[in-house]
């Protein structure tokens, strides 16, 4: 017989769960296989994987030659042709960043890592004494791949693939979360005039395609400067896709701030808090909390879009692949050169998916218990 | 009018409040002496909440004057926040920020407005999270507390910034009839230690213990006026007599 009558309330003891409710075994029967139609889509997609996986497999890596051959028509033709990679894997990097000075392009970029983990991880032991390093890394990060003092000078015409795609990147997202905030609470201010002109600069912008506005500041902002006055292409780059974006991050902020219910801010001005404070400590961070999938998604977008810079002359990843296809050794293996920067594109985009949804779950911690799962 | 001679701390002259076209508050007179537990009551959309709101302008009115410590509020601003900072309130859904611990909920306005040191601002915090019985949820989250011990959370906020007068709009009416009671204790108490207190509920009983006046209201006026013996024995006004009888055969 069981003894659960003969404890006392409040003083049985655990007892390990039913065999069979527990461990992967039970896990794959209860997810994959509860039901006909579960059954069926795990089949499926099983059956799927295994007649694409294997050839996939094998023509880019098992059968694939690896060698830097001068031309494609040296490669074994077996498998893909990686020589249009290995030949002068540099370039798709950095560009036509000199090879003497790779060094630099490669410290900015694990001082990058650094910056990014003090700025992103979610405990960082003296986070308050390292933020400055992490406030003075675009500087820094300028000075090392621009050179001056005792650094050779690089022009930014010589800069190029992913070194590009991260700069403008990276860039783009540092910039356009703080504008697309200030656009957000413009668009949501009491004072007509504010919200005309955010509103307007929004439905503006997002009208437009990005190519457009490319062209658009490209040509029109050194109208705005004195004569003689050049602007970098780059520089212009930039500001055109932070701008650009900001139109974007200031929709999806907005919506997060839509999100914050109108007690708060009653509760904050009872408090004798003012609109700044009402906003960085109450309001911004939970719209922020709530709007986290829609401005990564932006980020991502964002990174992505970079590669549009091609249209006014600057060659990114995406353009210095096309540049070294356009050579007639390497006309015979695009899809190579493709499938290399289509990786090289996905490794970030993937790293900000994940640290979001982790972003997600921590911030979770604690919240309201009525609340449905996090996916 | 009313009882002692407390100096008045908050005097509403034929105070006006519309919404759009909406006449919601209608020539309200209403002084309040220091010390006084006011208890308001009347139908749903009679201009409660509205004319408690007015007191520290989360509403503005538009004709009248309404003086809080001597100070006219107006559309000055900085006068505003200052006296928000004397005038706590409470609210029927409790407004915790749901991103910060019960500690930091009552710290914050300590920490940001009045620029206390953080171990100071802890310090004081925890003696009101003892004073409200839940000490031991000020590492928890709101989402993590039960109704009851949420709005003891939100008065301990209240408290922190040692307000002159507490404003109470129902804060009994969102929580389940087991949490009433360790709310309205916490009132009561405060209420001994002589905290001025203008409380919007329909808990007839803490009107009676309590209250040295009930304010009836109705279609954005004040009824009826009177000390809770006078009020429930023999009010004066038909509705009150009707909107008495209503809300006591519950
Ligand atoms: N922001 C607003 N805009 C327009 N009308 C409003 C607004 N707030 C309240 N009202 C209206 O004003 C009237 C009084 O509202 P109020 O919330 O003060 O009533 P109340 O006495 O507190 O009612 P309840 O007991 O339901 O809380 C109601 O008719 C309500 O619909
Ligand atoms: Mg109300």
């Amino acid at each position: 017989m069981s003894g659960a009558r003969a404890y006392p309330p409040g003083q049985h003891p655990d007892l390990p769960p039913p065999d069979g409710t527990v461990g992967p075994l039970a896990w794959a029967r209860a997810r994959l296989f509860s039901t006909p139609v579960n059954a069926g889509l795990t089949l499926a997609a099983l059956a799927f994987l295994a007649l694409v996986l294997p050839p996939l497999l094998d023509w880019l890596l098992v059968r694939a030659d690896f060698r830097p051959h001068a031309s494609a028509r040296d490669c074994d033709g077996l498998g893909a042709c990686w020589a249009v990679v290995t030949r002068q894997p540099l370039q798709y990097f950095v560009g036509f960043y000199p090879a003497s000075e790779i060094w630099r392009p490669i410290l900015a970029f694990l001082l990058l890592l650094g910056a990014g983990y003090v700025a992103l991880a979610p405990h960082v032991p003296w986070r308050r004494h390292l933020a400055w390093g992490v406030a003075l890394y675009p500087l820094v990060a300028a000075w090392l791949l621009l050179g001056g003092g005792p650094l050779e000078e690089v022009s930014t015409i010589k800069w190029g693939g992913f070194l590009l795609t991260l700069v403008l990147g990276v860039a783009g997202i540092a910039a356009s979360l703080p504008l697309g905030i200030l656009l957000a609470l413009a668009r949501r201010s009491d004072l007509p005039v504010m919200r005309f002109l955010a509103t307007a600069f929004i439905e503006g912008v997002r009208g437009i395609p990005l190519i457009v506005f490319l062209f658009f500041v490209s040509v029109l902002l050194p109208l705005f400067f004195p004569e003689g006055m050049t602007f970098d292409k780059l520089v212009r780059a930039l500001i055109a896709v932070a701008l650009f974006e900001s139109a974007y991050m200031a929709e999806v902020v907005r919506g997060g701030f839509q999100a914050v219910p109108r007690g708060q801010y009653e509760a904050a001005a009872a408090l004798g808090l003012g609109y700044w404070r009402t906003t960085a400590l109450i309001t911004l961070p939970q719209a922020l909390k709530v709007a986290i999938p829609g401005i990564v998604n932006t980020f991502i977008a964002l990174f992505k879009d970079t590669s549009l810079v091609i249209t006014i002359g600057l060659l990114e990843l995406l353009g210095t692949a096309k540049l070294i296809l356009a050579n007639e050794n390497w006309i015979a293996v695009p899809e190579e050169a493709f499938v290399f920067v289509a990786f090289l594109f996905w490794v970030p985009c993937f790293f900000m998916s994940r640290y979001s949804v982790a972003l997600e779950r921590r911030l979770a911690e604690g919240a309201d218990r009525k609340r449905g799962p996090l996916r | 009018m009313s009882e002692g001679a407390g100096e008045v701390v908050i005097e509403i002259r034929d105070m006006h409040k519309w919404f759009g076209h909406f006449h919601v508050l209608k020539a309200i007179d209403l002084v309040v002496r220091r010390g006084e537990r006011i208890v308001i009551c009347g139908p749903s959309g009679s201009g409660k909440s509205t004319l408690i709101r007015c007191i520290n302008r989360l509403e503005t009115h538009q004709r009248g004057e309404i003086r809080v410590h001597g100070t006219e509020l107006n559309a000055n601003t900085r006068n505003i926040e200052e006296i928000r900072r004397d005038v706590g309130m409470v609210f029927q859904s409790f407004n915790l920020f749901p991103h910060l611990t019960v500690l930091e909920n009552c710290t914050l306005a300590l920490r940001h407005v009045r620029r206390m040191p953080r171990a100071e601002a802890e310090t004081l915090a925890m003696g009101f999270l003892e004073r409200v019985c839940i000490p031991e949820q000020a590492a928890k989250f709101p989402g993590q507390l039960s109704g009851g011990q949420q709005q003891r959370a939100a008065i301990a906020r209240a408290l922190c910034m040692s307000p002159r007068i507490m404003l109470f709009d129902e804060p009994t009416s969102a929580l389940d009839p087991e949490m009433i009671r360790e709310v309205l204790d916490v009132m009561v108490s405060l209420a001994e230690e002589g905290m001025t207190m203008l409380v919007v509920t329909h808990e007839m009983g803490f009107a009676r213990t309590v209250a040295n006046r009930v304010i009836f209201m109705d279609g954005g006026e004040i009824i009826e006026e009177a000390p809770p013996d006078e009020f429930f024995a023999s009010p004066k006004n038909e509705r009150t007599r009707a909107f008495l009888s209503q809300i006591l055969s519950h």
